[in-house]
């Protein structure tokens, strides 16, 4: 073995421990805090009236289980979710290529765009309640609200800050602008599509779950906001912990897609 | 030889809040047919918006341009390449017939043979990160060179290059030009670019650009841009040329 192999080894090993490292410190980190939270709750050290416990949370989870409520929670928070955010997503690169094809437009919606983006959303929700009703409607509509507008103003950033030497290109050639926006414009914005995908994602499900707080009768939100009213902090860290695992899986898929579309 | 192109008194001016600022005033200038013209200027002149109102870039806010020949059509050489990551080398260079739909098998195989005459055909289906920067700036040649234009319009060309890709590519564009027998007009602020390369050279004064001085270039020895670098009467021009600009810092 030359000295370049023996070199590189130990560059590979050095890689490798590293990366084991890591990976076991993320596994302690979450073994220690949930074994010191069980066992201050053992020995009622805090009051699991209030802080509940891992093992309460998993005979919790175990009794939603068997009840068939659960799956019927997760897949109502889920299907509001997706669905908002295929709303969302539709109106917002409509939205942004109507604004980025008539700039007049854009200038004159701009400060409208700019006081609803700010604003927070949540102020509306006794309105959206008392104007859509006490439903899903509803829910959808203020995820919409939170993750739509966001979505168009990333996107039509995006279709601006395309490289004005490409479009200048294509002008040479006396293309017209429909022949911009499809040979230019979207192909070179795959990344700031992505980018707002999973920005629209996490805005829908944080407006789903908000919404669910202020009304529904289903969902992970249902839970959490049920949980607190009749004092079941069991059933809220239950929940809480299932609404992670739920956008941490709709990120990921998020992920794949990304990785499917950037290969080149 | 014919005129191919006719500037006839040509303005161009901008606004802005403020004021008026003319940018090009009173420009005349003739343009043959298969002439290598080279337009140069101090920087900021307006040089190369004449060349954005040649290509219906910009509008002109005066004078005439007239094109003695029917369809003139122009292909216009930006200075930075431009070529789309996201599209191969093949695919960059057919960009423009795509936009005028002449995408037929016929102009595609001619596009195919142009890359394979200078030397990219293995790159055909590369996509442009792999490319050098003269590769690159080749390729954008014949994606210009791809719709068949009658007059090319090369601005600062080589501008975003090193010193030696410069020499050789400025050689190996004139080449090209020259083999598939084409008009151009170039604008640059490389004087001795200008005169290695031009049959004439326009000197345009200061903001706003008028015409000042055409000199006729005649070398001795007209093989090639490289080879004429070193004739004795290029020093003559240059210095006459520079004298022209009246660079002042």
């Amino acid at each position: 073995m030359s000295t370049y192999e023996i070199e590189h080894q130990q560059f590979l090993r050095k890689k490798k421990r590293e990366k084991r490292l890591i990976l076991f410190s993320q596994i302690a980190i979450i073994v220690i805090f949930l074994v010191g939270w069980e066992l201050l709750a053992k020995s009622h050290l805090v009051n699991t009236f209030l802080t509940s416990s891992p093992g309460n949370v998993i005979s919790t989870f175990v009794s939603l289980h068997q009840t068939n409520g659960l799956y019927n929670h997760i897949w109502i928070t889920v299907y509001e979710t997706i669905l908002s955010f295929t709303i969302a997503t539709v109106i917002g690169i409509g939205v942004a290529t109507i604004l980025w094809w008539c700039p007049k437009v854009a200038k004159i919606v701009d400060p409208y765009l700019t006081v609803i983006n700010s604003l927070p959303k949540v102020a509306l929700g006794p309105l959206i309640i008392i104007w859509v009703g006490a439903s899903i409607n509803s829910i959808i509509f203020m995820a919409l609200l939170i993750s739509a507008i966001i979505t168009i103003i990333n996107i039509y950033n995006g279709f601006m800050t395309t490289d004005e030497n490409f479009i200048t290109l294509l002008k040479s050639f006396q293309a017209k602008k429909s022949q911009i926006f499809f040979k230019a414009v979207l192909p070179s914005n795959r990344l700031t599509f992505i980018n707002s995908l999973k920005i629209n994602i996490s805005m829908s499900l944080i407006g789903v779950i908000m919404g669910e707080l202020l009304v529904s009768k289903e969902g992970l939100g249902y839970l959490i906001m049920y949980g607190s009213q009749v004092f079941n902090i069991d059933l809220v860290i239950t929940s809480v912990f299932l609404l992670g695992i739920v956008s941490y899986l709709m990120y990921y898929i998020i992920t794949l897609i990304e990785k499917k579309l950037i290969k080149k | 030889m014919d005129t191919i192109l006719k500037i006839d008194h040509l303005n161009k001016s901008y606004h802005d809040m403020k004021s008026v600022i003319l940018a090009v005033e009173d420009v005349t200038l003739d343009i043959k047919e298969k002439e290598f013209i080279s337009i140069v200027g101090p920087s900021g002149c307006g040089k190369s918006t004449i060349l954005s109102i040649l290509s219906n870039l910009e509008k002109k806010s005066g004078g005439n341009i007239t094109f003695n020949k029917e369809n003139c059509k122009l292909g216009y050489m930006l200075q930075k390449d431009s070529l789309f990551p996201w599209r191969t080398i093949l695919e960059n260079c057919l960009l423009g017939l795509e936009i005028n739909q002449e995408l037929t098998q016929e102009n595609k195989e001619r596009v195919v043979r142009l890359l394979e005459t200078y030397g990219l055909k293995d790159f055909m289906d590369k996509y442009p990160d792999s490319l050098s920067g003269g590769m690159r700036q080749r390729v954008a040649l014949i994606r210009t060179l791809a719709i068949n234009p009658d007059i090319l319009l090369l601005d600062e060309p080589f501008s975003a290059l090193d010193y030696q890709t410069r020499l050789a590519l400025s050689d190996d564009v004139y080449k090209i030009i020259k083999q598939e027998g084409k008009t151009a007009i170039m604008v640059t602020h490389d004087l001795a670019e200008a005169i290695s390369l031009s049959d004439r050279i326009v000197v345009l004064t200061k903001r706003p650009a008028k015409v000042k001085k055409i000199y006729d270039i005649h070398l001795t020895d007209k093989s090639s841009p490289i080879h004429n670098r070193k004739c004795k009467e290029f020093s003559i021009y240059y210095d006459k040329i520079w004298r022209d600009l009246d660079v002042h810092l």
